[in-house]
């Protein structure tokens, strides 16, 4: 543990924490564009510099690791001179888009603008265009909005090992793209989509079906697979209208395509919502109970007729493990075969 | 033949191959004197053998291709020699004994070395590099040898300590401090990394020396490892600089060969071997921990610090990383002692230093002088003072990375600490002369456009803040500035020196800050009245003919690509303002400065 002092403000912290942390424990907060608190850190937006006794020049704190007997300063006519410049510099290379864009309200660049209250900006010039729009399925990605926070390759890296996108060029020219430009064609996960500060990348499927005021979150579980991933679903009316996962939960908020993507089904006019049973080659809608009798009687008759063998079961990878093993038990003990099996194998 | 081969005696024929005497043909000189010498044997007997010796940069490259002629005790240097003088050399030199009079070098090549002090330098120019054994003649690979048998590292890291010397890959950061560092940091496996990324515009220091004097780096390698606790050196180096890299190939090859490399060596129990990285040519790819990202595979972008190298550097280990420069120095340290080198050089700047010499000096080339040495004495004893006797108007040292010094400051001692309080930097040692006819917003432009073109994108004081200032540049030189904009600069260069990552941000507004120090009232001339001092800014000139000295003779108008100008012979000629594109060849070919340009 060491000892630090944060705007006159003392705490012990452990060793190998960054200045940043150390504040946060110490309910200082100093503005971030590019740390996230699960990926390695960056020191790219220049946001988050403090000043340190002793030391010449500012430093950004979500690199700096705290050192016993530290004085840091988070806050001083210099240091809000140098954020201001940074973020007139990053908003003079970003459209004036809030109006229609997709994150207002919810981006983290909009809110440190309207803290700052930047609306002249002094440093107005060449903006990045693209006019390239890629074609993938899931994820719009606007890139004149990015910012260059690096949040999406390191996900993509170190959280799903896929490494679909990077850095590319030099200087203004800089630019998050995958391989020679060509369009997405990746995992589509979305973890990049969940960590962006900004408006660059967003979901394709939400696209204009409303922003923050009259959605409703509804906490629920993921039916995929056998991992459960919390989700968060965002409803509207009685459409989902998009689904994400909070940072507290088991799965850290990090989902896959079919947990993050895969919700389109839920409002389909072909879905499902009673059993069917087939009579004389039709489908007819069938209750619950009508249709598991049925179902038990066609597995009993079949036993008494051919044998316990003549049966077999097969179960879905979007049960959990516990499901499985009372489907394997019914299936050897209820039915008495061991012909049981997983799609998973296949 | 009646005399036998060993009895005749030999002339020596020392010729340039390095960067420059390549370029100026270096190779067929060697090829023309080969063929010379054939063609005579066939008529008489020579008295002589003839042997060949490619040599490394001798600095001068303004004259290559550079050609020593050594008999016996007597040397002959000659300059400019192209292929087809070998032959008069051969004939009137060699066979009869009288050197070729009109190719002689003449006092600016002697004024040129006078105030010269080669350490490196030295043997770049007169071992062949080619040759692992022209090297150890000179006492190539005693450094080593001595300490391995005589010294513990801790002895190695205090005399490179005491001998004083800094990095010369710009930031002056004492390089026995870093190597202690290395030394005293935990872990069993540690490595020894040679910047030779050389991202400077113009420079080739580095590249001159690994060209001229390799084994000088690997050997000041092995020593860095033996001191810090290495068995593994990595060479960064850029893939643009393909003879450099053969040329380290052969010398690693050859001191394999010999055992100075590998296993075991000299029987001491220390191991040290080398690997070279090539570099893909990004400046930024220089900045150590880019550096050591591209050695990865990585994209090469500057990280925090700390983690310094030294504690966490190449695959997670204590790294030393050195310039070339530096690590050429060693061996000689070593050799000759710490009281040897800190006898040279300043209070706090010790040894030599290589410049770059380049732009409006009439001797341009590559030059070592003792740290301390003025400005001037570089500018006017070396350099020979400003092409066609203009007037001097700055001296830009230390690359994009460093600032302008003007004329009243030319008594400035070239030293870390001097040159700093005046606003530039030594930096890896590029010096560029500027006369009266350089714009300083237009220079200043220049490095901004590297700069921001080679800025890694991370950060965006450096990526976005340098365009910005380029764009105000951009429009200050095209008549476009506005009141307020050196305000602007100012304000933003400040920004962008505080809060960008490494040292290319941090550094990029020195040449705005320096040039609006110094030459202030330029950026206001184009700003208020729309004009450039110097006539450079294209977009700031206007050209017209002077009635009463034009003769009519129409040489203007032939020469304009326009067809801006008309006029009858032997009458005014006329310029359309609305149709001249600027160019300035009206200029450039009239006889009568008749042509005027505002
Ligand atoms: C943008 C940038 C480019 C650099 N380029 C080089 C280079 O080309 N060669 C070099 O030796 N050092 C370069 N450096 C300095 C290195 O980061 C490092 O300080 C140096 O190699 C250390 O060696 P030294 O202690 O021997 O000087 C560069 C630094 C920056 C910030
Ligand atoms: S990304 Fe943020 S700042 Fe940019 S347009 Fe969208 S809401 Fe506005
Ligand atoms: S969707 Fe997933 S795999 Fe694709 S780029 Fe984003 S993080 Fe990487
Ligand atoms: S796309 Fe988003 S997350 Fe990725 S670098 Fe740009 S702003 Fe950051
Ligand atoms: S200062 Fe420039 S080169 Fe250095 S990290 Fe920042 S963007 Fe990259
Ligand atoms: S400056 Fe060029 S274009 Fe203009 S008049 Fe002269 S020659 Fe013609
Ligand atoms: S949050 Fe620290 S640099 Fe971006």
């Amino acid at each position: 543990m060491v000892k630090v002092t944060i705007d006159g403000k003392t705490a012990t912290v452990p060793e190998g924490i960054t200045v940043l942390d150390a504040a946060k424990r110490l309910h200082i907060t100093i503005p971030t564009l590019c740390h996230h608190p699960k990926l390695s850190p960056f020191g790219g937006c220049r946001l988050c510099l403090v000043e340190i006794k002793g030391v010449p020049r500012p430093v950004t704190s979500c690199t700096t690791p705290v050192a016993d007997g530290m004085e840091a300063t988070t806050t001083s006519p210099n240091l809000e001179n140098l954020r201001r410049t940074v973020l007139e510099l990053v908003l003079s290379d970003h459209p004036n888009d809030c109006m229609v864009c997709e994150r207002a309200g919810d981006c983290t660049l909009q809110e440190l603008a309207y803290s700052y209250g930047i609306r002249e900006n002094r440093f107005e010039g060449e903006r990045r265009t693209y006019a390239k729009r890629d074609g993938n399925p899931f994820i719009e990605r606007d890139m004149e909005k990015c910012i260059m926070c690096g949040r999406c390759v390191k996900v993509c890296e170190e959280v799903e090992g896929v490494g679909a996108i990077d850095f590319a060029y030099r200087g203004f020219k800089s630019k998050i793209c995958p391989p020679f430009e060509r369009d997405l064609d990746c995992e589509f996960c979305g973890q990049c989509v969940a960590v962006c500060p900004t408006g660059a990348l967003t979901g394709k499927l939400w696209k204009q079906k409303g922003r923050q005021k009259d959605v409703r979150e509804v906490e629920t579980t993921c039916g995929y697979c056998g991992c459960g991933c919390n989700l968060t679903l965002h409803v509207k009316g009685n459409e989902v209208t998009r689904v994400d996962s909070k940072a507290e939960t088991l799965n850290e908020g990090w989902l896959c395509v079919k947990g993050r993507f895969g919700y389109s089904f839920i409002g389909s006019t072909e879905r499902l919502t009673t059993p069917l049973i087939r009579r004389e080659g039709k489908l007819e809608p069938a209750s619950w109970d009508e249709a598991l009798d049925y179902v038990a009687g066609r597995l009993k008759g079949i036993k008494e007729e051919h044998g316990s063998d003549a049966l077999a079961g097969l179960s879905s990878a979007r049960c959990t493990n516990e499901e499985n093993y009372l489907f394997q038990k019914l299936i050897r003990a209820a039915i008495g075969t061991n012909n049981v099996d997983h799609c998973a194998r296949y | 033949m009646n005399q036998s081969e060993e009895n005749k005696k030999k002339v020596i024929v020392r010729v340039c191959i390095g960067t420059g005497g390549l370029a100026a043909g270096g190779k067929e000189v060697i090829e023309a004197f080969k063929k010379a010498i054939a063609d005579f044997c066939v008529d008489i007997d020579l008295d002589f053998t003839c042997h060949y010796q490619k040599v490394g940069c001798r600095g001068f490259c303004a004259r290559d291709v550079l050609v020593d002629v050594v008999d016996g005790d007597t040397s002959v240097t000659y300059q400019g020699i192209k292929p087809d003088i070998a032959k008069r050399i051969v004939e009137e030199h060699l066979i009869k004994g009288e050197p070729v009079k009109e190719w002689l070098i003449d006092d600016s090549y002697h004024a040129f070395h006078a105030k010269q002090l080669k350490i490196l330098l030295k043997d770049c120019g007169t071992i062949d590099p080619e040759d692992i054994h022209a090297y150890v003649k000179v006492g190539g690979y005693d450094a080593i040898k001595k300490i391995l048998s005589s010294m513990i590292p801790e002895d190695v890291i205090a005399e490179i300590k005491a001998s004083g010397i800094r990095g010369r890959g710009g930031a002056g950061f004492p390089t026995g401090v870093k190597w202690e560092a290395c030394r005293k940091a935990p872990g069993d496996v540690k490595y020894i990394v040679c910047n030779a990324d050389e991202g400077d515009p113009g420079a080739f220091m580095d590249r001159s020396i690994i060209e001229g004097n390799p084994h000088s780096v690997i050997e000041g390698m092995m020593i860095a490892a033996y001191a810090v606790g290495s068995n593994l050196g990595y060479v960064y180096i850029r893939a643009e600089y393909p003879a450099a890299v053969d040329r380290l190939k052969l010398a690693m090859a050859q001191a394999h060969e010999m055992g100075y490399l590998g296993n075991n060596l000299f029987g001491s129990g220390f191991s040290f071997d080398l690997r070279i990285k090539l570099g893909a040519g990004a400046f930024v790819c220089g900045e150590e921990t880019a550096l050591i990202a591209s050695i990865e595979g990585e994209r090469g972008m500057p990280r925090a610090k700390p983690p310094f190298p030294v504690q966490k550097g190449l695959w997670g280990k204590p790294t030393v990383i050195n310039n070339v420069e530096t690590l050429s120095n060693i061996p000689y340290i070593i050799r000759n002692g710490a009281a040897w080198y800190s006898s040279i050089g300043t209070e706090k700047s010790k040894g030599t230093k290589v410049f770059a010499l380049t732009g409006k000096v009439k001797n341009t080339g590559l030059i070592e002088v003792p740290m301390g040495i003025r400005l001037g004495e570089i500018i006017y004893d070396i350099g020979g003072g400003i092409i066609g006797d203009k007037k001097f108007k700055a001296v830009q040292t230390g690359g994009p990375s460093g600032g302008c010094i003007p004329a009243e400051l030319l008594d400035t001692p070239v030293d870390y600490e001097s040159l700093g309080r005046v606003g530039s930097i030594i930096g890896s040692g590029g010096m560029v002369v500027l006369d009266e006819t350089n714009c300083m917003v237009n220079i200043a432009k220049f490095f901004l456009e590297f700069t921001q073109a080679e800025s890694c994108g991370k950060c965006v004081p450096c990526r976005i803040g340098t365009k910005r200032l380029l764009e105000i540049l951009d429009r200050i030189t095209k008549g476009l500035g506005r009141e307020g904009d050196i305000e602007l600069l100012e304000g933003l260069c400040a920004g962008v020196k505080s809060a960008s990552l490494c040292g290319l941000g941090q550094t990029a507004p020195n040449p705005i800050l320096s040039t609006l120090k110094y030459f202030r009232s330029e950026y206001e001339t184009h700003i208020r009245e729309k004009k450039c001092p110097a006539k450079v800014c294209k977009d700031l000139l206007t050209y017209s003919i002077i009635d009463a000295a034009c003769t009519g003779c129409g040489a203007c108008k032939r020469a304009c690509p326009a067809g801006a100008i008309s006029g009858e012979k032997k009458k005014p000629h006329r310029i359309d303002p609305e149709m001249c594109i600027k160019c300035g060849a009206c200029f450039d070919t009239c006889k009568f400065a008749s042509v005027d340009r505002e």
